[in-house]
């Protein structure tokens, strides 16, 4: 089946939670065979069905909630990139953290933040393909990126130090 | 500076997302700078760390398996099942295609307006109905920036008896939109609003005449590569008033 662990691993991320990922994953399936009439041959498949299976969690009741409690960025333009901290503790956060305290950290960050990062560095779409996915302009997906780059290394500062004083 | 050339966009650089000229030129950068590519080193083991993170959860076996059962029952039978099939099939379908085409556009353009029907009773049943509250078309039109891939205008109400409640994005056929709540008088009246494609114009041809469906009243026309739905159970006078004014604003 084309994308199925892409896809279990996504829905699973994104709902944290088996049951609802499995629920998640076989209705985006369903979909898309009653929908594969909508799909236009040229275009991109994995932008398609991952697009299935995100508006499908969207309109869940834990979609809903994931994303009413992310506040409000405007998102018009990509944020000014600034440089990473420097020379300090946090520089040797990967260093120290391990890969358990990364997926803590990822689990942290906002489903809005999540999802781009998840669909940029794990399943290695470009911007344009993320943007499909999204269906979001490539400013957007930039600016959303570089946002959810800085949460993920905030929550994984915190979760540093958390184990350092705990 | 330099590094205000290429630090910003070192994510890029990282993310195969420059141009060919532009690798080549943050490549001669970053063996020159010691200090972007120190951070270039950390933001690729942070990315690293990510791909590696969220490589997290597999599916179980039973649960492959049930998907695949699904997906073979829903799927084509085998080639030397359906290539004598497909032969008969060929004579029936040269005197059927003009019937099933008919029937499918309807079967499509039902589906459509149903899914239609969906959204706009599911948003009257709900709680939180819209998510950006606003009777001001300045605050409810922004909201919408960076959620939806276009743009649209609304018109001005103020003595029309029209009073726009919000806004929020939905979806019609997997592709992402805007829908919009207004009153006039008791009635709610919903306003989708979409990108324009080709199959959407053959099973829905935008006509100016308001269609009665499911007891709704619903009113399409499309303009500038959107596709506008006004729907609800408001009089056709009503949903044709409300269609003019946005006509009117610039659809």
């Amino acid at each position: 089946m084309p994308l199925f662990d892409s896809l279990y691993n996504f829905a699973h991320w994104l709902t944290q939670n088996r049951d609802e990922a499995e629920d998640l994953v076989q209705e985006t399936y369903a979909k898309a065979l009653r929908g594969f009439g909508s799909f236009q041959p040229g275009t991109n498949f994995r932008a398609w069905i991952f697009r299935i299976l995100r508006n499908t969690f969207l309109t869940s009741r834990t979609g809903l909630a994931a994303t009413r409690t992310v506040p409000l960025e405007s998102e018009d333009e990509p944020e000014q990139t600034v440089a990473v901290s420097r020379e300090t503790p946090e520089s040797i956060l990967l260093e120290q953290a391990g890969q358990q305290q990364v997926q803590a950290a990822l689990e942290q960050v906002p489903v809005i933040y999540r999802e781009v990062l998840l669909l940029c560095d794990v399943e290695e779409m470009s911007y344009q393909e993320i943007a499909d996915t999204l269906a979001v302009p490539i400013g957007t997906v930039m600016s959303r990126l570089h946002r959810a780059r800085k949460a993920l290394r905030a929550a994984l500062e915190q979760k540093t130090r958390e184990t350092k004083h705990g | 500076m330099a590094d205000d050339i290429w630090q910003p966009k070192l994510d890029q650089y990282l993310d195969s997302e420059l141009s060919a000229e532009e690798m080549r030129g943050m490549d001669a950068h970053l063996r020159e700078c010691a200090s972007c590519s120190g951070d270039a080193l950390r933001r690729m083991q942070l990315k690293r760390a990510t791909r590696l993170a969220g490589q997290r959860y597999t599916p179980s076996a039973e649960f492959r398996r049930r998907i695949e059962r699904k997906v073979a029952a829903k799927s084509p039978a085998r080639r030397w099942l359906w290539i004598p099939a497909l032969a008969m099939a060929a004579v029936v379908l040269l005197v059927a295609t003009i019937t099933v085409g008919r029937w499918y556009e309807r079967s499509r353009s039902e589906q459509l307006l149903a899914e239609l029907a969906d959204l706009h009773v599911a948003d009257l049943a709900s709680p939180t109905p819209v998510d950006v509250v606003s009777s001001d078309r300045h605050t409810v039109k922004p909201w919408f920036q960076g959620k939806l891939p276009f743009t649209f205008d609304l018109p001005e109400l103020p003595g029309t008896g029209y009073t726009l409640v919000g806004g929020r994005v939905a979806y019609l056929e997997h592709e992402p939109g805007a829908h919009l709540l207004y009153n006039v008088g008791a009635h709610h009246i919903s306003v989708f609003i979409f990108r324009d494609r080709p199959e959407i114009e053959r099973v829905f041809p935008a006509r100016d005449s308001t269609r009665r469906v499911l007891s709704f009243h619903v009113e399409s026309w499309d303009a500038g590569g959107l596709r506008y739905f006004v729907f609800g159970d408001a009089s056709p006078e009503a949903i044709q008033g409300l269609s003019r004014l946005l006509k009117q604003a610039g659809a």
